[in-house]
């Protein structure tokens, strides 16, 4: 049996990616541990935006030429011990935190999923408990983004709002007030939820990011929110592609370095 | 096989959502003595052989830094078992 495909064929020409023209050599990492199951959208999300996605297995011990890494959402080994618990300690992981921490600064993106692992791994402050409601929720959430100086965020305005899935059960984001209030002094929410608080999330904080700003981990899931036709309605009644904002930052960030 | 046990308890200061649910759910059976629950984690390690101050040791050390994420929990316990 062949396997299947990082990105489906699904005939027919994709629309012009909004950033061609030289990104496509840009190379991003995807990252599949046993249990994820947003990899495939991640995927997709990288190439519309313009980029090449590249399919890392957590038991890989290299990165390769990758220029930047995603953490995809779902339940690596089925969340037990904690979400993103035993994940942390897969061989690629350690790569992947040398490569955040060093003067490269490699860019690591944590979707869902991806943001525990991120907090496991210590690349990121605080973790994630269940829901205050105890429910798994499924909805289309509306996000500020704080933080636009971020490598995931500098498309976007400071202040920007934007429409994202949110899909969770381990969702509320908790740290003790003293590291809540170096996150808020040194500008390092990366979003927050707008018009209501959906899993008693620490002062309403959807997303965060280390202190040199390569290291962004969020809750919700922008690569959702890419596509006319398979996104949330925005609230101007239009399929929300706002999620696609997180890629071509990176890619834009990329090749400015270059 | 001696075991050694391992529990975890969330912080204080973390609200347990699943014990607030458990708490609630209680009195519904009729027990009623109950103000509040917190639910934990209960691990037991099988050591093949005697439990040296070594082997305690590395449970201590896997208890701190895999077993319980110090962020949200505290380990509260660490205990040999005799089979």
């Amino acid at each position: 049996m062949s396997e299947t495909p990082l990105i489906a064929d699904l005939g027919g020409k994709p629309e012009e990616a909004p950033l061609s023209g030289g990104l496509s050599g840009a190379k991003i990492g995807v990252v599949t541990f046993p249990g994820t199951l947003d990899d495939r959208d991640a995927a997709r999300a990288v190439k519309l935006a313009g980029g090449t996605p590249v399919a890392l297995w957590h038991a890989d011990t290299e990165l390769g030429d990758v220029d930047a890494v995603v953490l995809p959402g779902g339940f690596s080994y089925g969340d037990y011990l904690r979400a993103g618990a035993i994940a942390r300690f897969a061989p690629l992981m350690a790569k992947i935190v040398d490569a955040a921490n060093s003067d490269a600064k490699l860019p690591v993106l944590g979707i869902c999923n991806g943001f525990q692992i991120l907090t496991e791994a210590h690349l990121l402050p605080g973790s994630m408990v269940k829901n205050d409601h105890l429910k798994f929720i499924c909805r289309d959430q509306v996000l500020r983004v704080e933080n636009n100086r971020t490598a995931w965020t500098n498309q976007y305005d400071e202040g920007q709002e934007i429409t994202v899935v949110l899909k969770n059960q381990d969702g509320q984001y908790v740290a003790d007030e003293k590291t809540l209030d170096e996150l808020e002094g040194e500008g390092r929410v990366a979003f927050r939820y707008v018009g209501w608080n959906p899993n008693g999330s620490r002062r309403g904080i959807a997303g965060i990011t280390n202190a040199a700003g390569n290291v962004v981990g969020l809750m919700p899931h922008p690569e959702h929110a890419v596509e006319p036709g398979f996104a949330p309605l925005g609230a101007d009644g239009h399929y929300s592609t706002d999620g696609l904002g997180f890629f071509t930052s990176v890619l834009s960030q990329l090749v400015e370095a270059k | 096989m001696p075991r050694i046990v391992v529990d975890v308890m969330p912080k204080p200061e973390i609200l347990d959502p699943q014990g607030k649910a458990i708490v609630g759910a209680l009195p519904r059976l009729g027990f009623t003595a109950f103000s509040g629950v917190r639910q934990g984690k209960r691990f037991e390690l099988t050591v093949d052989g005697p439990v040296t101050d070594e082997i305690l040791e590395q449970a201590r050390n896997a208890a701190e830094t895999m077993l319980s994420n110090p962020v949200i929990e505290d380990v509260v316990n660490v205990e040999v078992l005799d089979a």
